[in-house]
């Protein structure tokens, strides 16, 4: 506000009273308003209105094309006893405890390798981007073909090395299928870790390296004592990500098995895709979405504390 | 008490050219331990990383009777390529328009959410109007708001708004997830201008709209081309509300078109769906390789801030 009303008495020679318009014009919480306008109206509509929608229809028996009614909570207990329902959800829980952890470990693996010296490291880390790049279900449809009960190029390879005789069934069993979403799934999200961890890892001065290897420090302690420390507020946040978007994960499960077989592969997404779009059921898909709900709460809450804690152990100003 | 010192040697020396992950003593490495620990590991993982790309490209090239026999021809390499998969993508199907659906989805949506974030952001950043740390916090919230729990309410309200099955309900409905991401990753371009130039404007009787468009937004141009294509990106992969809003095959976007219209029950056409998957790849490829710094300071900025 000060540095308007000196703008203006800088560059008017003759002294007047603002008019209402000028005031108004300048004024922060005035101008804020209608520059925040075309954001708050997109993520009002399609955002935050649907959200409280989505809550309020698992509330409802809405089918497509009939509006519902209010019925409590007897989506929830129907779900309740509902095999498939929990079947998905241990599913998604151990797609994402499985997929989320090996992305940590084998993101931040790369990372470390990728921060050291190397020729033509500037190539290596952008092909490293690359499954990132290229559209999740295009990359989903080529794991698929990879993944061909008959013409399988993996079952091909294990033959000709004489581990197995027959083709594995990668997406007709149960287990099979789950173990290989999983792997596709980290495939696609390992990227991500290792170039944001990357990033953090650069900003690690070598001179603390140096000064812990003078003092007799080995390898795992350097990483242990230095990198890791250093690294948590920024692993806190990607694996928040990486949890957040493989626990809610449609596309790849949609593209590769569609939840088959037998439901073996169904996530809290595809499912309710399947029961609300599909089946028309709104009210209970949205009862199955909304039930995501608190696991994503608790997975935000979990980073959050982590993060507070780091701040309160590095002093608070320090971020 | 020999052994002690011993012990203690033993530890305190070797440990110096044990290993090593900093920069400037990696004259400490014999090449061997280099290789094994470095190269080997490394390469592996590239190569798990690139063979699906390079198995898409080889089906999508090789003759039909090479790619079921793989007895009689190596599968991993093909002497005669063929670009009869390719060929009828785009000259015998809806691929063009899919292509062109997905590439006007992709710039509109990304246009509008770029047009938004940039005036949330100079807001949030240099406005400092009552209550900007609040609405901060919420659009970072917004980020964390998943699209896979969105997409039935939000069926049901495209609906009503009779946008169902049109390119507009996914030109509206993708900035909700590209917003906040950009709106973040402006903040902190916008930040890193100096407030000095925007004060020497303020007192030479400009506008706000006058110094965003004219001295922050010029400054901020690397800030928003990394938005943008990280935007794009977003919207080329973006598959579930694609998937639930549009039916008609001709409005289609690629991901979707290519799990719905190419599989057709058992008779698997691998290499016209590879070919379709390689091509829809190809234009973000492409972006990308004429924007890795950028697309890096897209991805890493947002996680930082």
């Amino acid at each position: 506000m000060t540095d308007t009303m000196v703008g203006r008495s800088m560059t008017r020679p003759e002294m007047r009273e603002p008019t209402q318009w000028e005031r108004l014009k300048s004024n922060r919480d005035w101008l804020g308003f209608w520059f925040m306008m075309p954001t708050a109206v997109l993520l009002g509509l399609f955002l935050a209105y649907p959200l409280f929608l989505g809550v309020w229809l698992s509330f409802t028996d809405t089918k497509i094309g009939r509006a519902g009614k209010f019925i409590g909570l007897e989506n929830y207990d129907w779900l309740s006893d509902d095999k498939v329902f929990w079947l998905s959800v241990t599913n998604t829980l151990l797609y994402t405890v499985v997929a989320s952890a090996a992305k940590f470990a084998i993101g931040l693996y790369l990372a470390l390798l990728l921060n050291k010296h190397m020729p033509f490291k500037a190539i290596v880390r952008a092909i490293v981007l690359i499954p990132f790049i290229v559209p999740t279900v295009l990359s989903a449809i080529a794991f698929w073909w990879i993944y061909d009960s008959q013409f399988s190029i993996l079952s091909w390879m294990l033959k000709k090395m004489g581990w197995i005789s027959v083709n594995i069934n990668f997406l007709g069993d149960p287990w099979n299928a789950r173990w290989s979403t999983i792997f596709a799934n980290v495939w696609r999200g390992i990227p991500f870790v290792a170039i944001t961890l990357l990033a953090g890892l650069q900003t690690v001065s070598p001179a603390l390296y140096e000064a812990a290897t003078l003092d007799g420090a080995t390898g795992w302690q350097r990483f242990r004592f230095i990198t890791y420390p250093i690294l948590t507020p920024i692993i806190a946040v990607v694996m928040t990500f990486s949890v957040l978007f493989t626990f809610t994960d449609f596309q790849l499960i949609w593209a590769m098995t569609r939840g088959g077989p037998v439901n073996a592969t169904h996530l809290m997404a595809t499912l309710s895709y399947q029961r609300a779009i599909l089946g028309g059921n709104m009210g209970e898909g949205a009862a199955i979405a909304t039930a995501m709900i608190p696991f994503l709460l608790a997975a935000v809450m979990v980073s959050w504390f982590g993060l507070q804690r780091r701040k309160w152990q590095q002093g608070v100003g320090n971020d | 008490m020999t052994d002690v010192l011993q012990s203690a040697a033993r530890v305190a020396q070797p440990s110096v050219a044990r290993e090593d992950n900093a920069e400037g003593m990696e004259f400490l490495e014999t090449w061997k331990r280099r290789l094994v620990f470095t190269y080997l590991p490394l390469g592996l993982i590239v190569l798990v990383l690139l063979f699906p790309f390079y198995w898409m490209a080889l089906t999508a090239v090789k003759p039909d009777e090479q790619l079921l026999d793989m007895e009689t021809y190596n599968p991993f390499w093909t002497w005669n390529p063929t670009l009869k998969h390719i060929n009828k993508l785009l000259f015998q199907s809806n691929y063009p328009k899919w292509l062109w659906n997905t590439m006007y989805v992709a710039t509109a949506a990304t246009a509008l959410s770029l047009f938004a974030s940039v005036l949330a952001a100079y807001a949030l950043v240099r406005l400092q109007f009552r209550g900007a740390q609040l609405v901060g916090g919420l659009i970072f919230l917004a980020y964390l708001v998943p699209p896979s729990i969105l997409f039935i309410p939000l069926a049901s309200i495209i609906y009503q708004y009779g946008l169902i099955d049109t390119p507009m309900s996914l030109i509206l409905v993708y900035p909700t997830i590209l917003i906040p991401f950009a709106t973040w990753l402006l903040m902190g371009y916008f930040k890193s201008i100096p407030f000095e130039l925007e004060e020497s404007a303020l007192m030479d009787g400009a506008t706000r709209w006058q110094i965003l468009t004219k001295i922050v937004l010029p400054l901020a141009v690397p800030g928003l081309i990394s938005a943008f294509i990280f935007c794009f990106t977003l919207c080329w992969n973006e598959f579930i509300y694609a998937l639930t809003f549009i039916s008609t095959t001709g409005n289609k976007t690629v991901p979707v078109a290519i799990v719905n219209e190419f599989v057709d029950g058992d008779i698997y056409r691998w290499g016209a769906l590879m070919a379709g998957a390689l091509v829809g790849s190809l234009p973000l490829v492409i972006l990308y390789t004429f924007f890795v710094e950028h697309y890096v300071s897209a991805m890493t900025g947002a996680v930082k801030e």
